[in-house]
């Protein structure tokens, strides 16, 4: 019988287990070794060693756009930790008609990626746009050109991207309503104000959904790429390239295979290493305990 | 004391008014703009009432490109994945939460593994393989992957079918029901919860996904909603916004229609992911 039920079991997961063998463990060894080849697709690959990896950290391109990610990432996850956190706490309130505004909140993230692109292109047009419009009419300045301003195009982009904090909120919201009312009861019996309700008690017993906020967060934030593709293909002067446009320039418009899958590598790389980073801090402030798993 | 508590309240109750009013308010621009002729969205200061009301920016932005057309592609790619991802993720969650074999801890974290692998990793090998399979320019890059495994809702079957107590399935086996009975009879009907849920959840990724399409399709005819609103950007520098803002408006539609619709389905998924 305990053998029927391994059979059953494989049996199971069969789809799931060719489609990981098929579409991501070769996947990754095949671009591991494309990364050490010079590939493009019309002639086979021609094996070059660590040479497109020492090229890449050559490129000054290469470096501006790890920078230009680098800010955008920092500047998203920080955006989606502290106004999704304090989203949530206000939205837990109770009061009528709460749900709608947490509907509300969550909208924009239910938006199709590129839809929300060509909206935010309107909304961040020159003069005319909503934004400068705004600008203008209220607070008498003359808004500035975003998009077509290097020096604006990334601070659009990521002002954009407080729009979908929706998606951290609705985590926070979900830590919120697991945290044991007698905490609070008790604190209250001891005369905690709510300043120090919010720092003994919320966020320390939120830490866990903090991490995973700062995880996919930064995971995808390092991923963005329709944004910077639609918006500004990477300009006004390479201002918005980030890393994933990069890779897919090399990739589907250069045809340099080889290289974009060294830059591919050093992305995975990356990632892998700022999440073993937090995940081994992560001891120090994530607080596990009373939480029943 | 109560007082206090009360003002806080209210003060915190107005940010929260006026967040939601600045955050509501692009998606009924984007509405409001499609409804407006080309002429008075420019003028300025803007006006949030369309005046005159028309629509013709729909009319003639379905013009330019047959956008009923990649409707129905988009359609047919998002429901084709989600049902194999369903079908095949609701089984290999089935597997890691009720049944025991050797190396099933291994395998788990092999499948939460696909959820920290960037898609560039795989996006290049990918491609070369579904090429060799004379497989560009068709929607089963798109599809097919789905009916592989999806690694979150796995991880989202899995952590559903454990919630389900065992007695119930050890009740089933001792009136002799075999495994596939214990996966479809008992399982399945007890996680539609589980389904609807796994099922919005990747019908609004595949709805909305770009990078895939962008790379896989390039015939016009098969473009989706996604790609047709690039290409539609693309191929005017003229900028009839009304035109634009419909057709964000009608690629939109659908996913915010199954949020509303669904929105507790999609919000328990949410939970239940984050435990």
């Amino acid at each position: 019988m305990r053998k029927v039920e391994i059979i059953w079991f494989y049996l199971f997961i069969t789809p799931w287990l060719v489609g990981f063998l098929a579409l991501t463990v070769y996947p990754m060894i095949a671009s591991a070794y494309y990364s050490l080849t010079d590939y493009s697709v019309l002639s086979p690959p021609r094996w070059v060693g660590f040479s497109n990896y020492v090229e890449l950290f050559h490129d000054p391109l290469f470096w501006h756009s790890v920078y230009v990610t680098a800010i955008y990432a920092v500047c998203t996850v920080f955006i989606h930790l502290t106004l999704g956190l304090f989203a949530a706490l206000l939205l837990n309130l109770r009061v009528p008609g709460m749900r709608l505004l947490r509907t509300v909140y969550y909208l924009p993230n239910v938006l199709p990626v590129a839809s929300a692109s060509m909206l935010w292109i309107f909304l961040f047009l020159p003069k005319y746009g909503l934004i400068d419009s705004i600008l203008h009419q209220v607070l008498g300045v003359d808004g500035p050109e975003w998009l077509s301003d290097p020096n604006w195009a990334l601070p659009a982009l990521i002002i954009m991207s407080a729009w979908s904090i929706g998606s951290a909120m609705i985590i926070f919201l979900a830590g919120l309503q697991s945290i044991p009312a007698e905490l609070y009861e008790a604190a209250e019996i001891d005369g905690a104000s709510s300043f120090s309700k919010l720092f003994r008690i919320t966020i320390p017993m939120l830490t866990p959904q903090i991490l995973l906020n700062l995880i996919l967060g930064l995971i995808g934030a390092l991923q963005t790429f329709v944004q910077a593709y639609m918006m500004t293909q990477g300009g006004p002067d390479y201002s918005t390239y980030l890393y994933s446009l990069y890779i897919y320039q090399n990739a589907f418009q250069s045809f340099h295979m080889g290289m974009a899958s060294a830059q591919a590598w050093v992305l995975f790389v990356v990632v892998l290493s700022l999440t073993a980073v937090i995940f081994k801090t992560s001891a120090r402030w994530v607080y596990y305990g009373g939480l029943d798993f | 004391m109560i007082r206090a508590h009360r003002v806080r309240a209210l003060s915190g109750f107005s940010v929260l008014i006026f967040g939601a009013i600045v955050f509501i308010f692009p998606a009924l621009w984007m509405i409001s703009a499609s409804l407006q002729d080309n002429s008075q969205i420019l003028r300025f200061p803007p006006s949030l009432w369309p005046h005159p009301f028309t629509i013709e920016g729909y009319v003639d932005g379905f013009n330019v490109l047959p956008f009923g057309r990649y409707f129905v592609n988009t359609f047919v790619i998002a429901a084709g994945s989600s049902i194999g991802g369903v079908i095949s993720s609701s089984l290999a969650g089935f597997a890691f939460a009720k049944l025991r074999a050797k190396g099933k801890d291994v395998l788990f974290l092999c499948v939460l593994s696909g959820l920290m692998i960037p898609y560039a990793v795989i996006m290049i090998p990918q491609y070369l393989l579904f090429k060799e399979l004379n497989w560009i320019n068709t929607y089963y890059p798109l599809i097919v992957p789905a009916w592989l495994g999806l690694p979150f809702l796995i991880f989202l079957f899995r952590q559903f079918f454990a919630g389900i107590p065992n007695e119930v399935f050890e009740a089933a086996r001792i009136d002799g029901c075999g495994y596939l009975g214990l996966y479809g009879r008992i399982g399945v009907p007890l996680a539609m919860p589980a389904v609807a849920t796994a099922f919005l959840f990747h019908f609004q990724a595949s709805w909305n996904d770009f990078l895939a399409p962008l790379i896989y399709i390039n015939d016009n005819a098969k473009y989706t909603l996604s790609l047709g609103l690039a290409a539609f950007t693309s191929t005017c520098d003229c900028t009839p916004w009304n035109q634009l803002m419909a057709v964000s408006a009608t690629v939109s539609v659908i996913p915010v229609m199954v949020f509303f619709g669904a929105q507790k389905y999609i919000l328990q998924g949410i939970t239940l992911s984050t435990k």
